[in-house]
């Protein structure tokens, strides 16, 4: 067992969990607002990764030596991309469906992503093939006695953990976040009492979108190869983590991402061939037990 | 109006007997599409073995050899016909081709049924010779690769203990990962971990964990280039500092590109080394890269090969033939570029195989591993 449970594991599982959660985020707070599970989530973590990429070699000649500075630029640049397209897809692909059947805005989610994907990879300047992320920062490896961790695992989750810090005490503290609170609670209250709800939503898709984007240029750092079709796999983990918190729930989805990272990690250490499949059956459990999620609130039906 | 038909046929036959001199053999391979490289490669070492052995005075009895050659875009539907064109429009003696084992799947059925010998440069999917007795390959199977590895690990480099990562959803890494573990343990040595990973996985480390606590002293990554670059990364990362050993799939500038200098002490098996220093070796890069302005690859290579081995089968059948060619194949026992061949009896060559180090980011010949 001493392969299988112990303190290197823990922290792979939770480097896995910090890409899962910011992508969770924003997938939860999109449904939490608009109820449409935004399937081209993913794909604006992709998007994030190649802003990334590109800002790297765009401003890399400005920034020699400085290499905090450059992460910086990175990240925002990252951000940008993810938020800056999130807004587009909502204005130009959700919005007018907004008051049509839930369904048709699932499927249109579904063509936002396949028209990213595809449209990037006829794109010359990114095409379908993989490309090796640039080291951004230099990777050192810390040596705790019986585990190893990368800079990179730390600001994996430090990135991940002041982000969501950020965004509670947004949604706690503002008036921005009340609003969102009052529309997620109810739209055409919201409406009446003068809350400009079209703001809102656009809002939590650009935060959505950001956090998404930030999300590649942490998994481009980790993993460093990126492919137009990237954000599918951790996209569909992260909306699996998002229901097993509870969709709608925002520490919800940190705790169903961190969850699920540690026990697919779990899962592969103990067996890799089905691996992933333990991981799944686990959700399965959960959601039999606890169908709303594990943070989720119970809501009566509305009638 | 008779006289007009008259002269119509003295032509035709006069015109046959010009191009009967000339044995055409069709070539195929994917020259567009989404293995257009590899295509390109092919055309290039088949049409210069042609010209080698026309430079010569041709096959037998001074008959050149004519290459036609067609594109079969990587499409098994775009294969057949292709096939079907070259034997029944073109009247064909043999076939070189084709590249992806997919589309030369598609190819060999009509190849035999014809009686026409074929062989396939680069196909490495067992079925392929399984079509029938002409259906021919120039490569090794995937298998061999994981055998090869093996006997490098244990005896090259020392190995007692390995472990094995492999891509789960491919039987490519599977199959070498599966024959590297055979042989292992035929050795006499231990394997300590033997762990999949789902394909499109980005991180291993839950695997590579559980690997490194069994204190291997090799590691066996079957995968291909971009899933090998980020295993080792994270290999290195979590503290292994031993060798690595992989197959073909590791072929490709981005290894390096991806992995850094974490694939430094990597070996992987293939089919032959530009820094091979046999001879006939260094002629061929020699000739390759002052005709077409570029290092051959193992495709070219291949090719090369299995224009070469088919040329040779011609000529020791004396006739064009299909069962004369057929069974000259048989026998073929000759030095090519990727090593001495000959074919067992499921037509597979019985040949050796290079070991490529990673050296300072650059591909190193290492050794030569016989079967």
């Amino acid at each position: 067992m001493g392969a299988i449970f112990n303190a290197q594991q823990i922290v792979n599982g939770l480097q896995v969990g910090s890409i899962y959660a910011l992508i969770a985020l924003g997938y939860t707070m999109v449904y939490g607002i608009v109820r449409l599970i935004n399937f081209a989530h993913g794909d604006f973590y992709m998007l994030g990764a190649y802003a990334a990429y590109g800002a790297f070699f765009a401003f890399n000649a400005l920034f020699v030596g400085k290499t905090g500075l450059m992460a910086f630029v990175v990240l925002i640049a990252s951000m940008a991309a993810g938020g800056v397209i999130a807004l587009l897809a909502n204005r130009l692909a959700y919005k007018p469906l907004r008051y049509k059947p839930k369904l048709s805005s699932l499927i249109t989610a579904i063509g936002v992503s396949m028209f990213l994907e595809y449209f990037l990879s006829a794109l010359p300047a990114v095409g379908p093939s993989y490309r090796s992320f640039p080291d951004i920062l230099p990777r050192v490896n810390i040596n705790l006695g019986n585990a190893v961790i990368s800079n990179y695992v730390i600001i994996d989750i430090v990135i991940a953990a002041v982000l969501m810090v950020g965004l509670t005490l947004l949604i706690k503290k503002t008036t921005l976040g009340k609003a969102m609170r009052a529309v997620s609670q109810d739209k055409d209250a919201a409406r009446l009492m003068g809350i400009d709800i079209e703001k809102v939503i656009a809002f939590t898709f650009l935060i959505g979108g950001s956090f998404a984007g930030a999300a590649g240029l942490l998994a481009g750092m980790t993993y460093p190869r990126i492919v137009p079709y990237m954000g599918i796999q951790p996209g569909l983990k992260a909306f699996i983590a998002a229901v097993l918190g509870g969709i709608g729930n925002i520490p919800g989805a940190v705790l169903g991402a961190y969850i699920m990272g540690l026990a697919e990690t779990f899962a592969s250490a103990y067996n890799s061939l089905i691996g992933e499949g333990i991981a799944f059956a686990i959700l399965i459990i959960v959601l039999l037990v606890r169908p709303r999620g594990l943070l989720g609130e119970k809501i009566a039906d509305k009638i | 109006m008779k006289r007009l038909s008259l002269i119509l046929v003295l032509i035709l036959v006069a015109a046959s007997i010009v191009t009967a001199q000339d044995i055409k053999v069709g070539g195929v391979g994917p020259v567009t599409g989404e293995a257009a490289t590899f295509g390109v490669s092919t055309k290039n070492g088949i049409m210069l073995a042609a010209e080698e052995w026309n430079a010569k005075g041709g096959l037998f009895n001074n008959r050149k050899v004519r290459i036609i050659f067609e594109d079969d875009k990587g499409d098994p539907a775009e294969g057949a016909t292709v096939y079907t064109k070259l034997i029944q429009q073109d009247n064909v003696v043999a076939i070189i081709g084709t590249v992806m084992s997919k589309v030369t799947l598609a190819g060999a059925p009509i190849a035999q049924a014809a009686g026409i010998p074929m062989i396939s440069p680069t196909s490495t999917n067992e079925r392929v010779t399984m079509v029938g007795d002409y259906i021919y390959r120039a490569c090794f199977i995937d298998p061999f690769q994981g055998t090869v590895g093996a006997n490098f690990a244990f005896r090259d480099l020392g190995a007692r203990k390995a472990a094995a990562l492999f891509d789960i959803g491919n039987d490519y890494t599977k199959g070498l990962a599966e024959n590297f573990r055979a042989q292992f343990l035929r050795l006499g040595g231990q394997v300590v971990a033997f762990e999949g990973h789902p394909a499109g996985a980005t991180d291993f480390k839950a695997q590579l964990t559980k690997i490194l606590a069994g204190k291997p002293d090799v590691l066996y990554v079957s995968d291909y280039y971009n899933d090998v670059g980020l295993i080792a990364k994270q290999a290195r990362e979590l503290g292994f500092k031993g060798p690595m050993v992989g197959g073909d799939g590791w072929d490709s500038p981005d290894l390096v590109k991806i992995g850094g200098t974490a694939v430094e002490n990597g070996f992987f098996t293939n089919h032959y080394a530009a820094a091979d220093p046999r001879p006939i070796v260094q002629e061929f890069v020699k000739k390759y890269t002052a005709k077409f302005g570029a290092e051959p690859d193992a495709l070219a290579t291949l090719a090369y090969d299995a224009a070469n081995i088919m040329f040779d089968a011609i000529k020791r059948a004396g006739s064009t033939k299909g069962s004369a060619i057929r069974d000259a194949l048989k026998t073929t026992n000759l030095n090519v570029v990727s090593g001495q061949v000959t074919f067992d009896a499921n037509r597979n060559p019985i040949k050796s195989a290079v070991i490529i180090e990673m050296k300072a980011g650059k591909q190193v010949y290492k050794t030569t591993v016989n079967p």
